[in-house]
């Protein structure tokens, strides 16, 4: 008998458009000291798992079948009383989300008391002192000082700490993490991921970790449990599942994750996710509409793109007199210099300049120094639409949020004419038409998608509408930020997929704004890499995951999750790193 | 079709045949609203054709009571017109001045929300300060101010047929600064979202970009809003005319009604400005209800 068996387990949804089955007949066992990672795609029903384990599905949801036991006893159908009980002091939660799930009105210290109180039954002293206690074992220096603190005064990194205490504080058996590391920086996950396998080992806890992420897996899951549509498809321990799995579906999702340690020529199909047609015809430049963005004149040798020293600096107050105004330096004398044909990639953690970056080149932000030249023009010195219209046929952009990128109003149609109209690139409303829907299919969305509106879509196929409506402009100059973060990686893959042959096809020139070095290694030929609005380095891609030259790049390269026990079954290796 | 079952399947319908309030509330604004457009064919008499009315049939009690006349069902009033047929008449004008001043207001304050919430900086601060100045007076002594004002300047033979244009002008005037402020935010919100960056990268100019882009998008809470400020205008247009400055007595309206009964109320005539009375509560009533559901229902939040 396991500490927390979940068997056969159904979890549905009634709607008044029928039951959604999120979770269908799934078993799973964890044993104390354990640690069981859960990962699957969105919509898997992973989270859902942990909400009915811990007794907080959201309503309607309901337990269909099946059975949830906590040391042989059945804790699925308690009532709400008894499974309060349970709640917090046999089995708790860690969240995703370390800004939302403290009380922003109390210290930590009244939050932890509270619960240690509540569960434990100790009086205020001893509680205060099990508080401080707690903050020392997940590593907050000087708990004594800190536990006096509101949530707002720690970090996101030292809030999940907080977060962890707050889940252990009443000693629990079980405990489930959902998406523990998602909302934090990669050198922050490193730290509480270590932490938790930690307590696990020594408090004998079981934890069921829910994650998308194969590098969480990877670091420290005992086994893992590969969910999908609402399935277990393939349980076992981590290394065999990883390194020699046997589902179709598991072998798709561990060939979609980027490795740092491998450059693939292509990503592999993934037939489980999407209807996508694997890959279009290509396009012959010379008779296709596309073609057509060679009417471009090269004016000049140099490099495509090229950045001089630029520099932005924002405004943190209003004040009317200049000296009493505050500036923060978002980008801070980059240059760098970009060729015709070639991916650059900008590398940084949240908050480096890579997306002002970004935005400076596409004429979104003004600089407060130095100057944008696109093919020998310094476009910053150009101020009349008239003529900066002619660069910005030339330069997109895709975006990273999906969702927020496409106007939910307009039809595919209209949102992929618009530029293609604006810029006067087709004679009859019939042709743009036509090329309209020529771009959709070319994205793998097929010529249907023009009639519908962007919510019938799901992020990877919005994704590939924004790529339709870049392209719509003939552009030479292709700037993507972060163009798959809010993706899935089985879709990410794809969408990369989609990058790269279209750039190879059309001879688009790059820019690649990532935080994901194993992205950024799968895509770039060069890469820069930026901290607090500067440039540090500029490296060939190999070279930088070989010999980095700067401290900072060595750390966010150490920090990378490992991958070397994954399986490279059926990739199309293009080569491999050796250090 | 596509469209109408598109809507019949929405969560929006949902909710609305669900919600036995809002059924009963729009049935209700319904049948008033046909009922005041229809108002030359339902209506027993003609209470503005002055060939029509007799001196002697005035202050006749509704047909129920002691010395009734079943032609005239809810009795006369002072001058012999049939309450009935002017409450039809009259709620046709409290609808048309309603309805006009929030379309009036919409468009200004849906306007200047939209420029201050998207240009920001120095065009935005000087649209609030109007506004926020406006919002330190009443209302209602906005628009008396402005009616005041246009009897004053308008010539004395103009006065009777300008009356419902000054009103709507009044009405719509003192009401604008809830549309600016609220599309201003929602204007602020969506400026800022990708969809907009990427069509000023493309080239789109602040013209196009407010009207194709954000409009659209800023358009729910502002249908919210007018729904409940058109009970408000009516309101307003009904206080208007009971003080006397609304819509003149020959073309009375349901403010003018109540405010010709209000003078025969002690002597016992109480139907000339009950009725009309009833009628304006169920009016606002159900429009408001309609108004509130409306925003519960638009509302995730609440859902």
């Amino acid at each position: 008998m396991a500490l927390l068996d979940v068997e056969n387990l159904s979890v549905e949804f009634p709607s008044r458009r029928g039951t959604f089955v999120a979770v269908n007949g799934v078993t799973i066992a964890v044993q104390p000291g354990e640690i069981l990672g859960v990962v699957g795609e969105s919509g898997a029903g992973k989270s859902t798992i942990g909400n009915a384990v811990i007794g907080l599905l959201e309503p309607p949801g309901r337990i269909g079948a099946g059975q949830i036991r906590l040391d042989g006893q059945r804790i699925d159908d308690l009532d709400d009383d008894a499974k309060r009980r349970i709640r917090g002091r046999r089995v708790s939660m860690i969240f995703q989300d370390p800004q939302t799930s403290l009380d922003p009105l109390q210290t930590i210290e009244s939050q932890l008391v509270e619960t240690i109180r509540v569960h434990l039954g100790l009086d205020h002293r001893a509680a205060q002192a099990r508080a401080v206690d707690l903050l020392r074992q997940v590593g907050i220096p000087e708990p004594e000082l800190r536990v006096k603190l509101y949530p707002h005064q720690f970090s996101g990194g030292m809030r999940q700490r907080v977060v962890i205490a707050l889940a252990l504080c009443a000693e629990p058996e079980v405990v489930v993490a959902d998406e523990p590391t998602t909302a934090l920086d990669v050198s922050i996950q490193a730290q509480i991921l270590t932490l938790l396998k930690r307590l696990c080992r020594d408090k004998r806890v079981g934890m069921i970790v829910i994650t998308h992420d194969m590098g969480v897996i990877a670091e420290i899951t005992d086994r893992v449990a590969v969910m999908y549509r609402g399935k277990v498809v393939e349980e076992g321990p981590t290394s065999k599942i990883l390194g020699d799995p046997d589902h179709p579906y598991t072998r798709a999702l561990i060939g979609a994750v980027p490795r740092p340690d491998l450059r693939l020529h292509r990503f592999p199909y993934v037939d489980y996710i999407e209807g996508i047609a694997e890959k279009p015809a290509a396009i012959s430049l010379k008779d296709h509409w596309l073609g057509r963005s060679r009417d471009f004149q090269r004016r000049h040798d140099g490099p495509l793109l090229e950045l001089r020293d630029l520099s932005i600096r924002f405004p943190l107050n209003t004040a009317w007199l200049e000296r009493n105004r505050r500036y923060v330096d978002a980008v801070k004398g980059v240059s760098f210099a970009i060729r015709e044909g070639e991916t650059f990639g900008l590398v940084g953690e949240s908050g480096s300049g890579k997306s002002t970056i970004a935005r400076l080149i596409t004429q979104l932000y003004r600089p407060s120094g130095g100057s944008v030249v696109f093919d020998g023009t310094d476009v910053t010195a150009l101020k009349r639409d008239r003529d900066l219209n002619p660069f910005r046929r030339q330069i997109q952009m895709v975006f990273q949020d999906p969702y927020s990128s496409l106007n939910p109003r307009m039809r595919v149609l209209d949102i992929v004419a618009e530029p293609i109209r604006f810029h006067r690139l087709a004679g009859s409303r019939a042709e743009v038409n036509r090329i309209v829907r020529d771009l959709l299919d070319h994205v793998g969305l097929g010529a249907k998608a023009a009639e519908k509106y962007p919510h019938e879509f799901s992020g990877g196929q919005r994704q590939r509408i924004v790529i339709a409506r870049a392209l719509a402009t003939r552009p030479r100059f292709l700037i993507c930020d972060e163009p798959t973060s809010a993706l899935d990686v089985s879709i990410q893959a794809q969408i990369l997929n989609l990058l790269k042959d279209l750039q190879e096809e059309l001879r688009l020139t790059m820019l690649f704004i990532s935080h994901d070095l194993p992205v950024i290694r799968q895509m770039c030929d060069r890469v820069g890499v930026m901290r607090f609005g500067q440039l540090l380095e500029v490296a060939p891609t190999e070279e930088l995951f070989v010999s980095p030259q700067h401290p900072y790049t060595q750390e966010l390269l150490s920090l990378m999750p490992n991958f070397r026990g994954l399986t490279h079954r059926g990739l199309d290796v293009e080569d491999r790193a050796t250090g | 079709m596509s469209f109408l079952s598109g809507f019949t399947d929405s969560d929006l319908w949902h909710s609305f045949i669900r919600t036995p309030t809002a059924l009963v509330s729009a049935l209700l604004t319904l049948i008033l609203i046909a009922g005041a457009l229809a108002a030359p064919l339902v209506a027993p008499h003609n209470p503005f054709d002055l060939a029509s009315l007799d001196i002697m049939s005035a202050h006749l009690p509704p047909v129920w009571m002691k010395d009734g006349d079943p032609a005239f069902l809810l009795g006369t009033d002072d001058q012999g017109r049939d309450v009935l047929s002017a409450i039809f008449y009259g709620a046709r004008i409290s609808l048309l001045v309603g309805f006009a001043s929030v379309l009036l207001a919409v468009l200004i304050g849906v306007t200047l929300g939209l420029v201050s919430g998207y240009l920001g900086g120095r065009a935005d601060a000087a649209i609030m300060r109007v506004a926020d100045v406006q919002l330190s007076f009443p209302a209602i002594l906005i628009a008396l101010l402005i009616d005041g004002v246009a009897r004053g300047v308008l010539p004395r033979e103009a006065q009777e047929h300008m009356a419902v244009y000054v009103l709507v002008f009044a009405i719509g005037i003192s009401n604008w600064v809830q549309y600016a402020r609220t599309v201003r935010g929602a204007a602020m919100v969506e400026s800022r979202k990708e969809y907009v960056q990427a069509a000023r990268i493309i080239g789109i100019g602040p013209v196009a970009i407010l009207w194709r882009h954000i409009l659209p998008n800023v358009l729910g809470p502002v249908l919210v809003i007018a729904t409940i400020n058109l009970a408000l205008a009516i309101i307003t247009e009904a206080t208007l005319s009971f003080l006397g400055v609304g819509v003149p007595p020959t073309t009375p309206s349901l403010g003018t009604l109540i405010r010709i009964g209000n003078d025969y109320l002690f002597s016992g005539e109480w139907w000339i400005s009950i009725f009309p009375g009833v009628v304006l509560v169920l009016l606002v009533l159900s429009v408001n209800l309609l108004g509130d559901w409306l925003r519960d229902a638009l509302n995730p939040k609440l859902r």
